[in-house]
């Protein structure tokens, strides 16, 4: 099957003040199949955010693209021309921001900044794009979706306003959505609601989606495959059941030991201490050659410190990058 | 290893009991009508000194407003606030000024509860400056020696907290509370803004806090299972009241009622069948 | 609309606190009016004495002030000594074309600050953009007065501006159209003054203003959705920087009035500047009064406008309660 949206060996870095290259993506690769959800795991300092903006060049004035390709519909996204981009952004690929109250215009109505994301890609009569908006609106809030059209982003809850959000990213139907960490700052029921909604659109549109997110928990019964960064890098990448039953990359395992599980599906016992990472993922802690995640593993060799592993093969579709799996 | 807690048995001197505490935020809409909100509704509860509570609900529950009434921001409208056998509400302003130093508040967002223009000494050394009563030697030892024990290097003391990660700035925040010896701690949300394995690490120093320094905490999070995992007592809450109060293991397995059902539903499961560590 | 007539009521009440200040710090300068009389050998005490209780100078403060104002409701305003006539027809004619003078200045002062303001926020600490700054921050060093007497000169040198006035000899005999340009012609120089004197504040704030936009995540977010860089711009961009921006207009409407006052002045142009200048070295109390007064009517009523201007532009003021 051929992938929606391929990333080869996507590197790119950021030039801080006094002029240094800092590397936030260190040749990442990976390829997205058509409707299917690819959720990425990765906690801060892991590149994610970066990754996000990269693929559709929103990079900030100091982020560099040092190398790589993102192919989509026959083109290298990193290489189009500004105006093949803004017809293809929102329209084909739609992004879907961190912090749903930053990410819409203060003073424009919720329902005005989805018809201008229509009208930004067609160019029909007013009423059709009314009632396009309204359409489309309908599919988002099932009921009080006038209400909500018609509400400014201060008047709207914080699900209701990521729920904008996903309207717009979804008002041109497009083949590929990326949201990044969606549900950060809502509370579980509505993080249940919220992931929903991305169950829904899937069924009924065929979205393929990379859903970005650090808490691996989401993922489960949502995402089709699951992808973990860290440093920057591709660490484990399979299906879904695979890599959250039983995964394979130390910082993997690790990742999942140290989250609480409640109570009654825990073998030992409460207020117990949980396993944990010790040090931090700080971007300034990435080492220059030598696997990322070697100064924090319990399981480190010799040779992880002197060479980065390679991806590996486990199965057809699970991949790995630790020298444990070499053989 | 098993953290030993002193789960302060009934014969123990509560350490904070809340009695009947109502909340009201009288608003005005642009037209002019008066609306009251009611945030707290009549809420009581008791925490035992060296122990949690944990307290859960949604959003609007009154959790918040739970927090602020607690650490002396906010005056309750009525009811009750014993801390060490004295109600604080009825306190004069220069006695509850004695009382507020053993209650400290430790704040979801560590980026805006910490001063970004000042260096990690500066933020840590303010409290102690506020109460006046030790030298600038002193001040910077009990700074090095705070940053020790919430797990930090010493030598971040010149770095602005821009320059640091949210769990790094988390633990400042912890340290900062430390300053003045506090008795009871009370977290809001504390661990939300946290990436999941750094939210394992400051648990972990949160417990081990609480069996080195007999540290109290109220809990305050959406996260159910974080707050299985760490609390001793639990209370659910709902539109303003405590609708279950109790052992947090004896709730969760007998879920009486509906918030707490609703609440453990959307807790997101990770599958965990892996075999444990090969090797 | 509480909103609204909350700031109108906040309005009246600090043009009734003005107005008392003004009165009490006139009146209790050293000196009236008829001081100058009294130098004069050849006008007798007495004469002066008799006008003095005529004009009421005599009477204590709380009484002269309350006189005042009945006068002011009734149309007056009070006496000008000087011109020996109520004060009200006076400033009317004077404020008259001082608010020729600022409005006109305003308006063309901001069409040049905000596209100048928006291009360099767009250029953020490129060279284009530091060149305005520096051009910007050079204008604002020069004193209003020295940049008065500037234009002044240029008049005089080259012959092709009226060098003071507003209208010439032969005004009267005019046809309208003529009449216009005779107008224009007289106006271009204080105008100018006025906007140059102007311009480097609502430069810098209106780059501010708009660079604190361009950066926001909703724009970014908007970039991410494919919205064209015009509807960016126009759209998005300028309301969301609506905020600092009329309430900048509010308060360069203020700071425009009082640099006016000093262009008339030294550029005869017959607004309220010079004859406020008359009054107090003359010592006509009730002028003076009346032309701080104005004066504020101006600056208040600048601030009122912006204030209901953001309640028009901004729906957070409007709708202030929030869904839980």
């Amino acid at each position: 099957m051929t992938f929606v949206l391929e990333i080869r060996d996507l590197q790119v870095s950021y030039r801080s003040r006094e002029g240094v290259l800092c590397p936030a993506l260190a040749g990442v690769s990976f390829g997205l199949l058509p409707g299917e959800i690819m959720g990425v795991l990765g906690e801060s300092g892991s590149g994610k955010s970066t990754l996000a903006v990269s693929l559709v060049r929103l990079l900030p004035g100091n982020g560099e693209i040092i190398r790589g390709a993102v192919h989509f519909e026959g083109k290298d996204l990193l290489r189009a021309r500004p105006d093949e981009l803004q017809q293809i952004r929102g329209r084909r690929i739609s992004l879907i921001f961190q912090e749903p109250s930053l990410a819409l215009h203060p003073t424009m109505r919720a329902g005005e900044q989805v018809r201008q994301v229509l009208a930004a890609h067609s160019s029909p009569g007013k009423s059709t794009l009314s009632e396009r908006t309204r359409q489309v609106f309908a599919e988002i809030f099932p009921e009080e979706a006038g209400r909500i059209s018609r509400s400014y982003p201060h008047q709207l809850s914080g699900g209701q306003r990521q729920r904008v959000l996903i309207t717009q990213a979804i008002a041109c139907g497009p083949s590929v959505v990326i949201a990044d960490e969606p549900t950060a700052s809502l509370d579980p029921a509505t993080q249940m609601e919220i992931l929903a909604v991305f169950r829904t659109l899937r069924e009924r549109l065929g979205l393929a989606m990379i859903f970005i997110t650090h808490n691996p928990a989401l993922l489960s019964g949502f995402a089709d495959r699951v992808l973990v960064l860290y440093g920057g890098r591709v660490v484990e990448c399979g299906p879904a059941e695979e890599v959250l039953a039983s995964p394979r990359h130390p910082y993997t395992k690790a990742l999942f030991e140290s989250i609480p599980a409640v109570s009654e599906e825990r073998a030992n016992g409460r207020k117990t201490r949980l396993p944990v990472i010790l040090g931090d993922s700080s971007r300034s802690s990435l080492p220059r050659g030598g696997c990322p995640f070697e100064p924090r593993c319990t399981e480190k060799m010799n040779i992880c410190r002197e060479r980065e592993p390679a991806l590996v093969n486990l199965s057809a579709s699970h991949v790995v990058s630790c020298f444990k799996y070499e053989s | 290893m098993k953290v030993e807690v002193s789960a302060g048995g009934q014969d123990m001197q509560p350490l904070l009991k809340v009695e009947n505490l109502v909340k009201r935020y009288a608003t005005r809409s642009l037209a002019g009508a008066r609306e009251e909100l009611l945030a707290l509704n009549g809420v009581s509860f008791t925490i035992f000194p060296g122990t949690t509570l944990a307290v859960v609900g949604e959003s609007g529950s009154g959790k918040s407003t739970l927090a602020s009434c607690l650490a002396c921001l906010e005056s309750p409208t009525t009811g009750n606030i014993w801390f060490e056998g004295e109600d604080i509400v009825k306190l004069p302003k220069r006695a509850r000024r004695q009382v507020r130093p053993k209650i400290q508040l430790i704040f979801q967002d560590p980026a805006s509860s910490l001063n970004a223009r000042w260096s990690v000494l500066e933020i840590l050394i303010e409290p102690l400056i506020l109460q006046g009563k030790f030298t600038p030697e002193e001040m910077n030892q009990r700074a090095s020696s705070l940053l020790e024990r919430v797990g930090l290097s010493p030598d971040i003391v010149e770095r602005p907290p821009t320059e640091l990660s949210g769990g790094q700035r988390q633990r400042v925040a912890i340290a900062r509370a430390l300053a003045l010896e506090p008795k009871l701690l009370i977290l809001d949300e504390a661990l939300s803004a946290l990436d999941c394995s750094v939210q394992a690490q400051i648990a972990n120093l949160l417990m081990e806090l609480q069996s080195s320094l007999g540290m109290t905490y109220l809990f305050i999070t959406h996260d159910l299972a974080m707050a299985a995992h760490l609390a001793d007592d639990l209370a659910v809450m709902n539109r303003g009241r405590i609708v279950e109060l109790g052992p947090a293991e004896q709730i969760l397995k007998q879920l009486r009622h509906e918030t707490t059902r609703q609440l453990l539903a959307a807790v997101p499961r990770l599958i965990r069948a892996w075999p444990p560590v090969e090797q | 609309m509480r909103y609204l007539l909350r700031r109108l009521g906040h309005a009246l009440f600090l043009l009734a606190g003005v107005s008392v200040l003004a009165f009490l710090f006139t009146a209790l300068a050293p000196g009236n009016y008829f001081d100058e009389m009294r130098l004069n050998p050849q006008i007798r005490p007495e004469t002066v004495a008799a006008l003095r209780a005529q004009y009421g100078l005599d009477k204590s403060l709380p009484v002269r002030y309350a006189s005042w104002l009945g006068s002011v409701i009734h149309g007056d305003m009070g006496f000008s000594f000087a011109y020996n006539s109520p004060v009200a027809p006076l400033l009317l004619v004077r404020a008259r074309n001082t608010l020729l003078l600022a409005i006109t200045a305003m308006l063309l002062a901001w069409a040049v600050a905000l596209p100048l303001g928006v291009w360099s926020a767009e250029r953020l600490g490129r060279l284009p953009d530091r060149l305005l700054s520096w051009g910007t921050a050079a204008l604002l060093v020069i004193p209003d007065l020295a940049l008065a007497l500037g234009l002044l000169v240029l008049a005089v040198r080259s012959g092709w501006f009226p060098t003071g006035g507003m209208a010439s000899v032969d005004f009267e005999t005019l046809s309208p159209l003529n009449r216009l340009r005779d107008l224009a012609l007289h106006m271009i120089l204080p105008v100018t003054a006025l906007v140059l004197s102007s311009l480097p504040l609502l430069i810098r704030h209106a780059r501010a203003a708009v660079a604190d936009v361009l950066n926001a995540p909703f724009l970014l977010a908007a970039v991410g959705h494919g919205i064209r860089r015009r509807t960016l711009l126009y759209r998005y961009a300028l309301p969301a920087a609506a905020n600092p921006l009329i309430s900048l207009f509010g308060f360069s409407m203020g700071v425009l009035l009082s640099g006016s006052l000093l262009i008339e002045v030294v550029m005869s142009w017959p607004g309220l500047g010079p004859l406020l200048l008359e009054a107090i070295l003359a010592r006509d109390l009730y002028v003076v009064v009346g032309g701080i007064l104005f004066s504020t009517l101006f600056l208040v009523g600048g601030n009122l406008l912006a204030d209901f201007l953001l309640y028009w532009a901004d729906p957070r003021i409007r709708t202030e309660s929030s869904a839980p």
